[in-house]
């Protein structure tokens, strides 16, 4: 046994690790957590979007003191041909409620803001160490080795990540489908502030989410998605695996195509490229829930694939930060009992069962299958076209009935039927 | 904005290279050329080439995505770890 004994060790300095150790360190635990990355947030990246209610239990108010971006008050959806959007945009006083808020962030920053905020708490960070393996002794997770270097503790959090080679390690956590897995290219764009809110028309400190349907995935299950930042831009393309290679385009060239489309390349002109990152994303939702808990050892965050992509939004942050504040949660009260066996971390489960996190996720159990209606992506950004191309093009031509040109676009891109079918579907899924 | 190459981004990025010391290993000989683009055209950073029938890999300029692991499903990719402690890319923004 080594000297350097822990009450609890992370893998994992970011949202859900930080906030472990955060939880675990306010109840007085000693705590360790182990990143890979030079300093907390530097291997971390996300689209761009935090629900800020997790958080705000925890921290109330962190709006205030985190590095946040931008408060996100107008959504756009859009469905997009290679000439064309059609574009959904929302937005309403009540977006600006803290309780409701969201804010676009950059991980490397805000992420960093947070280990120190655990680390205040006395959390111990050790940076730059790469934990290779798990240390197990009869079928219990004792610690982890980082090179020649043992670390032990009662219990360990992986909050590794989504590729959490740990925790496939411990046979946890299957090896990503391609099919439930998609891979995010993005770009972080500079842009002065106050161009930001111009051409986004948005008030200053406030911002803009956009998902984008269609022509960015080349009409493969994807899209794109565009965050705005406080002085850049967050634009992203996501490509479900399984679907690479089914277009002429590569993944790095569909981020590059979006950039030109005509809709985009006005948004983003003049812009400074500050940052090309890449990072993958589990879209199988509730059914790719790995196992989460074992003799001294539990999964929080993307470690434990805790993301869903209901179309009009990417969640998975507020995910992580609940997670990691329930298994702190599991280990304070397992600390009082003196037992960190798979029956006393069980309780991780339920509480996760209990709260937002597992109920959003089975809510949304059908979202993946919602997905594999491949219309989405390829006819209907095309039908909305047609529809509308038609209604606003006023050339001298004769005009033509709504009915006579929309249900001939309805009809080529499947027929009511279908488009009825895929409804329900959406009905039922989001 | 201007188009860019793939190189021009990555040369923007912040990295910590480990030159001797390649994370990912592959299998020169798979030559199921269909893979092999498959895992060509997922890897954001244009690390895999298809030349003259063989995959060509080159662990150096690596976003750490595990893309092209998920991709291959063990074929084209053999080996998958992320790099060693403080190595390789460093994200700035993320």
């Amino acid at each position: 046994m080594s000297d350097d004994r822990f009450d609890a060790i992370i893998v994992g300095a970011g949202l859900a690790g930080s906030t472990a150790a955060l939880t675990l360190a306010k109840a007085g635990m000693e705590v360790l957590v182990v990143e890979r990355g030079n300093w907390a947030g530097a291997k971390n990246v996300s689209g761009g979007r935090l629900y800020g209610h997790a958080l705000e239990k925890i921290i109330p108010g962190f709006a205030s003191e985190a590095p946040i971006e931008r408060k996100i008050t107008k959504e756009r959806i859009s469905l997009m041909t290679e000439t064309a959007a059609t574009t959904i945009e929302y937005n309403d006083e009540d977006m600006r409620r803290e309780e409701t808020a969201s804010y676009s962030v950059l991980r490397s920053k805000f992420d960093k803001w947070l280990a120190e905020k655990a680390e205040a708490e006395g959390a111990m960070f050790v940076t730059g160490i790469h934990a290779d393996e798990m240390i197990v002794r009869d079928g219990k997770v004792c610690g982890v080795k980082a090179g020649d270097e043992e670390m032990e503790a009662d219990v360990v959090i992986l909050a590794d990540g989504v590729n959490s080679p740990l925790a496939q390690s411990l046979g946890m956590k299957k090896e990503l489908a391609q099919d439930q897995t998609a891979v995010g290219v993005k770009e972080v764009i500079g842009l002065d502030e106050k161009v930001i809110s111009d051409r986004f028309g948005v008030a200053p400190g406030e911002g803009c989410a956009w998902m984008m349907a269609g022509f960015p995935s080349d009409g493969g299950i994807g899209g794109a998605c565009l965050y705005t930042n406080k002085d850049s831009l967050s634009l992203a393309v996501v490509l479900t695996a399984s679907e690479i290679g089914n277009s002429e385009y590569s993944v790095p060239q569909l981020l590059e195509r979006v950039k030109q489309h005509p809709t985009i390349a006005p948004l983003i002109e003049d812009g400074k490229l500050l940052e090309y990152s890449a990072h993958l994303v589990t879209e199988g939702g509730y059914n790719m829930i790995p196992t989460l808990y074992r003799d001294g050892v539990l999964l929080a965050g993307d470690a434990a694939n805790m993301v869903i992509n209901i179309a009009y939004t990417v969640r998975g942050m507020d995910f992580a930060i609940e997670s990691g504040r329930l298994a702190a949660e599991t280990i304070i009260k397992a600390k009082e009992k003196g037992d960190f066996s798979a029956s006393t971390l069980s309780s991780y489960k339920t509480m996760l069962d209990n709260s937002f996190v597992m109920r959003d996720m089975m809510h949304h159990a059908r979202a993946p299958k919602l997905m594999e209606h491949k219309e989405i992506f390829t006819k209907y950004p095309v039908m909305a076209k047609e529809v509308f191309s038609e209604m606003f093009t006023i050339d001298g031509n004769p005009r033509r009935h709504l009915m006579k040109f929309a249900m001939p676009a309805l009809k080529k891109s499947g027929g009511i039927f279908k488009l009825a079918g895929i409804g329900m579907d959406a009905l039922k899924a989001l | 904005m201007k188009k860019m190459s793939v190189d021009d981004k990555l040369g923007i990025n912040k990295f910590y290279p480990d030159e001797h010391n390649p994370h990912i290993e592959i299998d020169p000989d798979f030559k199921d050329e269909r893979e092999i683009m498959r895992v060509v055209k997922a890897c954001p950073a244009e690390l895999y080439k298809y030349e003259n029938g063989q995959v060509i890999f080159n662990h150096e300029g690596c976003l750490e995505c595990g893309t092209c692991r998920v991709v291959s499903g063990g074929k084209v990719v053999r080996v998958w770890h992320y790099p060693v402690g403080s190595m390789g890319i460093e994200y700035r923004q993320g």
